[in-house]
């Protein structure tokens, strides 16, 4: 299994190496689908330059990297391509462990399932057999490395990989059961980007489960444990960013990241549902439906939790999805993480109901997308709304994807319990349905 | 073409207490300057660009459309505040939309527009500098600007400024000026000079009849009749300097009384000087002065020298996306270097970016010896980069920076959107070496129009350069959305809740087949017809 892993690393680099030397580097560094202002490489070059002139690189409204990215790269500039592929292959090897060690969990919970009888009887097709996951972190590893997405958004050395390798160590973190780690992580990704916070409640329970607490709020070790772990959250978030604010010694990085994401000043377009509503928006309705906007992210958080208590692991998944489709300047790095994630839930397959419609809607937008930008911006043939609808629909298809898995998945808990083959009163085979 | 300055002392205290005579200087822009404690206020109205290559060098370069820069008194507290203030005051004053000045177009430049007047410190924070390049000039700026003049468009030379001969010109220039100046040699006090002057620049084949003659008349449609009592001097110049006097190439009615010789801009320039307050140049008959002048040969204009200092600026690229302001700066001396001040002020939406800013003369990169950046804010300043840069002799310098076209909201957008965004000229300033000495005596009876830049050094003049202003296209979104895109993205979002407080809420649980086809339509029939189903 190493030797293949190690194998799939050797030709992603390879491919990102190769695309490196390319003439294709300056066309990808520019596309919108791939940089937003939030992790230009352009910006960050820029934010080199503003230092050396002796200007606060905050000082205008074009940097919007933390200062500790902002020190990285003033001491790695050199190395830069080196550094983006190091975070792809450092992802995707943690990706790989995290697939590897949450099988072992999947067939641990299984087994004692089975021994203390909590299935039905007839479910034995639905019941995951060590050969069929053998293959699976590999497979993790591969559809992260080599999706045209993390492709693309490497060669363009967008920081959003940067984010995606912390966030991935963050799992990893989880996944292995320690929680200090994994605190400290998810303040380093929740610094960068700020919607990671969510992914607070999915490592939380996550690491109760780990650590066999039951999830209960009425219960003193659960709320000890939650207390321990936000406390040791907020605490390094806490700590990086006074050693921000010690390295340029001014808050000004405050509102121009965060202020920044939250308020959505900078309308260029991307595939995401906010520029062109915030464009069009009336004045006097743009504070609340920026606040909607935002609350949205953050919303789908608490019921998951409630509803996914035991399934924390698939729980990542759907909010890492939410927040790659609604952020405020997403990007297809921040698609091609949560898309790393999918051959985890092969055996759903059976019960997928849209994944054709779904995968040819993500395609072929994923195809229009440069199409329509250039017929409206080079070609001036198209205008604003053609590029809107793309990404319409796009934003659609990630939506039914995410909604089909949740389906298939909770489908395939209620089979494992009620049974599959299952009769209605009058004897025929049943419609089961959500009600 | 044809240039008149009117300039009058007046004796005003410069201090705080209010002993003012308004006998020359004009009250109404005199209350302005004392309400709003200014110290130096320059502003300039102007239609059309100085084609260098076919005029020659302007006596007084202005930027397109409108141009204000104010110093203000060191007693001024809140600057910004006080500046609005004046725009607006200014905008009545002279009917001319400068309320559209405000901080999203005006800078603080560092280290060009150093004071012109008698000055005791210049902390820069005390200057403000704006330009909006989309202002028209007409009619309604020109009447208040000559109401400023103390007779007023009735006596004196401004008699011959009709609006309607001097908007049919290619170029059209007027500009207002007030500095404070010595007094006396010792300079104990200061008073208040204030400086209007016109540019104008005539098609001799457009507004003429095709001869190779122009006159007063021909011109202005009017003669000079009376001279302003007011008036200390009233002269007319005419640059006589490429007449031949052997072969006799053009003729002036009436004959030149007088000429003068002096240098201008780094060159002998000869004038015939018209006194106007002599009343023996006005015809007997008529009482009326018309200056005419014939060419004799069929000889072509003289073509004007290749000017030492030129500056071209153009955006070069394709599409909405980005694109590049670069800049052509000529420095045509044959031996000599001088450093060129240039400074640029790009609107926010143009996001410039420093680390592609390149200098290259000659092949080679030139590093600008003073660099001062100050980055735009969104919807709140402009960039501002000035930079001092060397030129070498004889060769051309190219400056270039890329930027990148901001989406702004719907609402931000002019009305026809798709003309474009105007980026205001840029201004070069440098003390270009003459090759002659120049006259540094100011007591000498020298022309007004020399007199705004005094030259301290006999072998430098100083030359303020402005170049073109661009034209730039932002990507606009669709207007006729703003319902369709709210409702459609949050449809989208809708559709996102929809599905998860489904699949959040709802339980599977098994349900009763459907029957027969003949219930499904039972059931269709009662459906519309309002009825609950079987």
């Amino acid at each position: 299994m190493a030797a293949s892993l190690v194998l799939v690393l050797v030709v992603a680099v390879t491919v990102r190496a190769v695309l490196f030397r390319s003439s294709l580097v300056e066309f990808i560094s520019e596309r919108v689908e791939v940089v937003s202002p939030l992790n230009s490489w352009k910006r960050v070059v820029e934010g080199l330059a503003l230092l050396d002139l002796g200007v606060s690189p905050y000082s205008g409204n074009l940097f919007h990297e933390t200062p500790l990215t902002l020190y990285l790269f003033h001491f790695l500039i050199d190395y830069a391509e080196f550094v983006f592929m190091a975070m792809d292959v450092i992802t995707a090897v943690a990706l790989y462990i995290v697939a590897d060690d949450f099988n072992k969990v999947v067939f641990r919970k299984q087994r004692i399932a089975f021994e203390f009888q909590k299935y039905a009887p007839d479910v034995i097709t639905l019941v995951r057999t060590p050969k069929e996951m053998y293959h699976i972190p590999l497979k993790v590893a591969l559809f992260y490395l080599l999706n045209p997405f993390t492709v693309l958004t490497c060669v363009a050395k967008s920081t959003c990989a940067i984010n995606n390798a912390v966030i991935a160590i963050f799992i990893l973190a989880t996944v292995k059961g320690s929680a200090f780690l994994s605190a400290v992580f998810l303040a380093l990704a929740a610094y960068q980007s700020l919607y990671p916070v969510a992914l607070f409640a999915p490592a939380l329970l996550y690491l109760a489960q780990k650590h066999y607490v039951l999830v209960n709020l009425h219960s003193t070790t659960f709320l000890l444990h939650l207390l321990k772990y936000a406390v040791m959250f907020l605490g390094c978030l806490m700590v990086i960013i006074c050693l921000s604010f010690f390295l340029l010694n001014s808050w000004s990085f405050i509102p121009s990241t965060y202020g920044f994401i939250l308020s959505v000043p900078d309308l260029t377009p991307n595939i995401g549902l906010f520029w062109y509503f915030f464009a069009e928006m009336f004045e006097h309705f743009r504070l609340f439906f920026v606040c909607v906007f935002q609350i949205n992210v953050f919303f789908y958080t608490l019921p998951l939790s409630v509803k996914l208590r035991d399934h924390p692991m698939f729980f990542m998944f759907v909010q890492l999805a939410i927040i790659a489709i609604f952020k405020s300047y997403p990007t297809v790095g921040d698609v091609a993480l949560y898309m790393a994630f999918l051959p985890m839930w092969n055996h759903l397959y059976r019960f997928l109901r849209n994944i054709f419609v779904v995968t040819c809607m993500l395609i072929s937008s994923s195809v229009l997308f440069p199409v329509l930008w250039h017929l409206w911006i080079y070609a001036g043939s198209a205008n604003s709304n053609f590029y809107y609808a793309i990404t319409l629909a796009f934003n659609v298809g990630q939506i039914l994807l995410v909604s089909d898995y949740f389906y298939a998945y909770i489908r395939r808990e209620y089979h494992l319990i009620e049974g599959l083959n299952l009769k209605s009163k009058d004897g025929k085979e049943a419609h089961v349905v959500l009600k | 073409n044809r240039h008149f300055i009117h300039t009058h002392r007046e004796n005003r205290s410069c201090r705080q207490e209010h002993v003012s005579h308004y006998r020359l200087f004009p009250k109404s822009l005199g209350q302005v300057i004392s309400r709003f404690s200014v110290r130096e206020l320059h502003l300039s109205f102007t239609h059309g660009f100085w084609r260098r290559s076919r005029w020659g060098q302007p006596f007084l370069q202005a930027s397109p459309g409108v141009e204000l820069w104010v110093w203000f008194q060191s007693s001024v507290s809140d600057v910004d505040t006080t500046w609005k203030e004046l725009t607006n005051a200014l905008s009545g004053l002279f009917c001319a939309s400068l309320n559209f000045i405000d901080s999203t177009n005006t800078v603080t430049p560092t280290a060009s527009f150093k004071p012109l007047g008698v000055i005791n410190e210049t902390d820069h924070k005390f200057l403000r500098y704006a330009a909006l390049p989309r202002e028209i000039v007409c009619t309604e700026n020109l009447t208040p600007w000559k109401k400023l003049l103390p007779c007023g468009s009735k006596a004196g030379l401004a008699v011959l400024l009709k609006a309607e001969r001097l908007f049919h010109t290619n170029y059209h220039s007027q500009s207002v000026h007030v500095r404070p100046i010595c007094r006396n040699e010792l300079c104990i006090s200061t008073s208040w000079e204030l400086t209007q002057s016109l540019s104008v620049v005539f098609d001799l084949y457009a507004s003429g009849s095709g001869k190779r003659e122009w006159s007063l008349f021909k011109m202005f449609s009017r003669t000079l009749t009376e001279v302003c009592p007011l008036a200390s001097q009233s002269t007319v110049y005419l640059d006589v300097t490429d007449s031949d006097k052997v072969n006799d190439t053009l003729e002036l009615t009436p004959p030149a009384p007088s000429v003068l010789n002096t240098t201008v801009h780094g060159k002998w320039r000869s004038y015939a000087v018209y006194n106007l307050l002599n009343p023996h140049l006005y015809s007997t008959s008529s009482h009326s002065l018309n200056i005419a002048l014939k060419w004799k040969l069929s000889k072509q204009f003289a073509i004007p020298e290749v000017p030492v200092f030129k500056a071209e600026r153009y955006v070069s690229g394709f599409g909405l996306q980005t694109g590049k302001i670069n800049t052509l700066v000529y420095n045509n001396h044959p031996y000599r270097a001088f450093p060129v001040l240039l400074m640029e002020i790009v609107p926010w939406y143009l996001r410039l970016y420093i680390h592609t800013l390149t200098i290259t003369t000659k092949g080679k990169e030139n590093k600008p010896s003073y660099i001062h950046y100050q980055p735009a804010r969104d919807r709140e300043c402009p960039h501002l980069l000035e930079m001092l840069i060397q030129l070498p002799a004889k060769s051309v310098t190219k400056i270039g920076i890329e930027f990148e076209r901001a989406l702004l909201k719907w609402t931000e957008y002019p009305p026809d959107p798709n003309h474009g965004f105007y980026v205001g000229s840029s201004v070069l300033s440098a003390l270009v070496p003459s090759r002659i000495n120049m006259e540094t005596n100011t007591t000498k009876l020298a022309p007004l129009f020399t007199r705004l830049f005094t030259s301290i050094d006999a072998s430098v003049y100083f030359v303020r350069l402005y170049t073109e202003a661009l034209l730039v296209n932002l990507p606009t979104p669709d207007f006729s959305m703003p319902y369709n895109v709210i409702c459609l993205t949050c449809t989208v979002v809708a559709v996102g809740y929809g599905s998860f407080y489904n699949l959040l809420t709802r339980t599977f649980q098994i349900v009763e087949p459907s029957g027969g086809v003949a219930k499904k339509i039972a059931n269709m029939i009662r459906r519309l017809r309002g009825v609950p189903p079987i």
